[in-house]
């Protein structure tokens, strides 16, 4: 690794645990009602990574879950699509051509998800695989035995080697934060990902628990905010894992409201990755308009 | 010692020059912001006119004078309350007087304790409609009123609830005893809770109390003396005297009381000082402050942001041991400034009842005529002014989040108490300077220190000459914990075993 690597990770700034998971439950108790919860489920919709990352995903499985990614509501088309669909790299040509033409994009798995602990050029072939087979995004996940023992040149030239073999298609880096288990770690991974080209910087692969706490959330979109402000280069954010309620969804778009500003507010740089919040989220939009709770047998389970 | 304003001034346009080529944040746009949100205020039961407090029931005034009190958000009437005059003081002290003789001083201790536990109940059970009440009689968001205020207040009688058969052991091998009447004077910016920080101590070592909540926010203070009836709290014990600095000095003056309590500017606790000197009253003030938030390189950058914000806009900076001067290490003065302009336009001003309201309304006009006349001094000493880009209401009192940067150690705004939401920014380049300059200031009631190393907290809060000193945090209160000031900050302790030994007399005394 540089020296200058080497020198920067040393400047990361420091968190405090007390204090940021301070400001992230005080951002939880925004109340957001009447139009500002509509319109905060809307956008919460547009910026779902719909996923499915089982062993026993099949090809009609994909297919069925593209159809609720382009159409959230049957019978109500002013209801957004989602903005992706995430699948392991098999089913990528599956979810292409379910998705043509809808405006929905194709996110992958890759890097030997979930461990990330393949070969360098195991992973290469991976990532490059998903993005010939049409995946126009690739969730990478970092290696974390690495970053734990302190090999920080790996993991950042790992990043660098998948960004390459992705050409055109975005990268999201997954730091996998339930196991990196301290903010000082988050921060500094965020801040390794960033500087080694990540479009995107990803909380959790979904296979761990802690995954997207509102305090992981927070720091990584703090570290975002400093790339920014040293670079001018917007990097998006995308916490995944553990988000089930249209309540934990508002809290999200919340701490990026207020972390990050408005520049942030669309599915080109903030995510969710999640599949069970969808129908939630639907159902308080439900609420909203008609003042009632519908049962759960009036939304599709994909 | 120090850098000098010229140095400061060169800097400050640096970083302005830096600032401007940096790319920005962009906050309060329309992709999508919070409806309004409102606290209901139907629930809370507004009399027209509030009578005075005296011997267990409210009566109208000997002086046959009220005052108007108002909403500072709004500038709308809310009720009247009666001003209580020498000869309302004096029948509140004998009520008091006889109370204690009577019957508080010679309760059993355990059942003086199930009174203060009671209230600590109902405080509780009204939390929703003392919150609002707080928040329209004062301007501080409902956010603050409902977490902070009310449920501390309440934890105040519960904890002094606990000592009251117990002080023995806080002072072991005394007797201790009550003292009799406590004269309580206090401020406008924390009015529930100011008088559940004198009343809880006063009731639970035997004392009886005489209380003149400040001119501008007497509601909360009215429902108190309200819930003291419901408690069913035997006549005298708690008595409730609204009205200005004259009413003050009548209660400070009159002979029959033993111990006066006062929270409010150093100005006037001077005077209570000289009033009270060889009458044989005892005496705490708790007075201004102009503490130095101290921000190493080596801190938790974005979590040291929070705090200076936490520090001086919490409840508009309206606050005796707020964060008003920030001393910043010059290594990292630039991020942090950077950060902090940012971090500021995200406050958001307006309705005190909406639920998402960070910054409310300045508690008066005349607080806020104050806070103008500091910050244009501010300004033509040459310091230059940093200011949240919000929108201010065209009716009601207000001020937007701001602060100073270039500001030297002999500016007026670096020296003398603002008391609303204007910061102080200077630089340090040592840990010894930190020091030096945190230090040098009249006032000594709080301060902040915030890095990452351990070691590093308790080398510098040992050298704070403050009475609080918090670490990587701000603003943090508990009733265990002593609250009170050094220098002109005044002396006595609020809270904790410190703070019951105001209320007691040990034997031998």
């Amino acid at each position: 690794m540089s020296t200058a690597l080497l020198l920067d990770l040393a400047h990361v700034p420091r968190v405090d645990q007390v204090g940021v998971e301070e400001r992230a439950a005080a951002l939880g108790k925004r109340s957001i009602k009447k139009s500002a919860k509509q319109a905060g489920i809307r956008l919460a919709i547009s910026m779902l990574d719909l996923t499915t990352l089982e062993g026993k995903d099949s090809e009609g499985k994909v297919r069925q879950l593209c159809q609720k990614a382009m159409r959230p509501l049957p019978g109500d088309p002013s209801v957004p699509h989602v903005a992706a669909v995430c699948v392991y790299p098999n089913l990528v040509p599956a979810a292409r051509a379910a998705l043509a033409g809808s405006g929905v994009k194709v996110a992958s798995v890759a890097t030997g998800f979930p461990a990330g602990l393949v070969p360098l050029p195991v992973k290469i072939e991976d990532a490059r695989r998903a993005v010939a087979m049409g995946a126009d995004e690739i969730d990478m996940v970092i290696d974390r035995g690495a970053f734990l023992s302190g090999d920080y040149g790996r993991v950042f030239e790992e990043i660098v080697a998948v960004k390459d073999a992705c050409g055109s298609a975005h990268l999201k880096v997954i730091l996998e934060t339930g196991e990196l288990e301290t903010y000082d770690n988050v921060r500094r991974a965020s801040h390794l990902a960033m500087g080694a080209g990540a479009d995107f910087i990803k909380t959790s692969t979904g296979k761990i628990q802690p995954a997207a706490t509102p305090g992981v959330v927070l720091v990584m979109l703090e570290a975002i905010r400093d790339h920014y402000r040293e670079t001018g280069r917007r990097v998006g954010m995308k916490p995944a894992g553990g988000v089930r309620t249209s309540k934990q969804a508002l809290h999200l778009l919340v701490l990026v409201k207020e972390t990050l500003g408005d520049a942030w507010l669309t599915p080109d740089l903030f995510r969710i990755g999640a599949s069970t919040v969808t129908n939630d989220l639907l159902m308080q939009l439900a609420k909203e308009s008609t003042g009632r709770y519908q049962s759960e047998d009036y939304f599709t389970k994909d | 010692m120090g850098t000098t304003v010229t140095d400061e001034k060169a800097r400050a346009e640096a970083i302005k020059k830096i600032e401007a080529e940096r790319p920005r944040l962009e906050f309060g746009g329309a992709v999508w912001d919070y409806a309004p949100a409102p606290e209901s205020k139907d629930h809370v039961r507004l009399e027209k006119r509030y009578g005075l407090f005296i011997g267990g029931k409210f009566a109208p005034p000997r002086s046959k004078k009220y005052f108007s009190t108002i909403n500072p958000a709004t500038e709308e009437v809310l009720a009247e309350v009666a001003e209580a005059g020498a000869a309302d003081v004096d029948a509140a002290v004998r009520s008091a007087e006889e109370a204690h003789r009577k019957y508080w001083s010679r309760l059993a201790p355990a059942e003086r304790g199930k009174y203060v536990y009671r209230i600590a109940r109902l405080l509780q059970e009204k939390s929703r409609e003392l919150a609002v009440l707080e928040t329209l009689n004062g301007g501080k968001p409902i956010k603050e009123s409902r977490d902070v205020d009310v449920p501390l207040a309440a934890a105040h009688f519960f904890y002094h609830a606990g000592w009251a058969d117990k002080l023995e052991y806080a002072f072991p091998r005394h007797r201790v005893s009550s003292i009799g009447v406590c004269g309580q004077i206090i401020p406008w910016n924390f009015p529930l809770l100011m008088a559940a920080w004198k009343i809880a101590p006063a009731l639970a070592c035997g004392n009886t109390v005489v209380l003149k909540p400040a001119e501008t926010t007497p509601l909360t203070s009215l429902h108190l003396a309200k819930i003291c009836e419901e408690a069913d709290l035997p006549p005298g014990v708690v008595n409730i005297v609204p009205g200005a600095g004259e009413t003050g000095a009548h209660l400070v003056n009159h002979p029959r009381v033993r111990k006066i309590a006062f929270t409010g500017s150093t100005e006037v606790g001077k005077l209570i000082q000289r009033a009270t000197a060889g009458t044989g009253k005892r005496l705490t003030l708790e007075l201004g402050g102009k503490a130095a938030n101290i921000i190493f390189e080596d801190a938790a950058i974005d979590q040291a942001v929070e705090g200076i914000i936490s520090g001086i806009y919490f409840n508009q900076g309206h606050v005796c041991c707020a964060g008003s001067r920030l001393l910043v290490q010059e290594s990292i003065a630039e991020t942090v400034l950077a950060k902090l302009a940012d971090r500021i336009e995200t406050l958001r001003l307006g309705d005190p009842l909406d639920k998402n309201t960070d910054v409310g309304a300045i508690n008066s006009k005349m607080q806020l005529e104050k806070i103008r006349e500091m910050v244009a001094s501010g300004i033509e000493e040459g310091a230059e002014i940093h200011q949240s880009s919000c929108s201010i209401p065209a009716r009601g009192f207000w001020f937007p989040p701001t602060f100073f940067t270039g500001v030297a150690q002999s500016h007026r705004i670096a020296r003398e108490e603002i008391f609303g939401p204007v910061l102080a920014v200077m630089t340090f380049r040592t840990p010894d300077e930190a020091v030096e300059k945190a230090n040098n200031i009249p006032y000594g009631l709080s301060a902040g220190v915030w890095t990452d190393k351990g070691s590093k907290i308790f080398k510098i809060t040992a050298k704070m000459k403050a009475g609080v000193v918090w670490a990587n945090t701000f603003n943090k209160f508990d009733p265990s914990s002593p609250f009170g000031g050094y220098k002109e900050s005044g002396f006595g302790r609020e809270g904790g075993v410190h703070g019951l030994r105001a209320y007691v007399a040990l034997s031998g005394e």
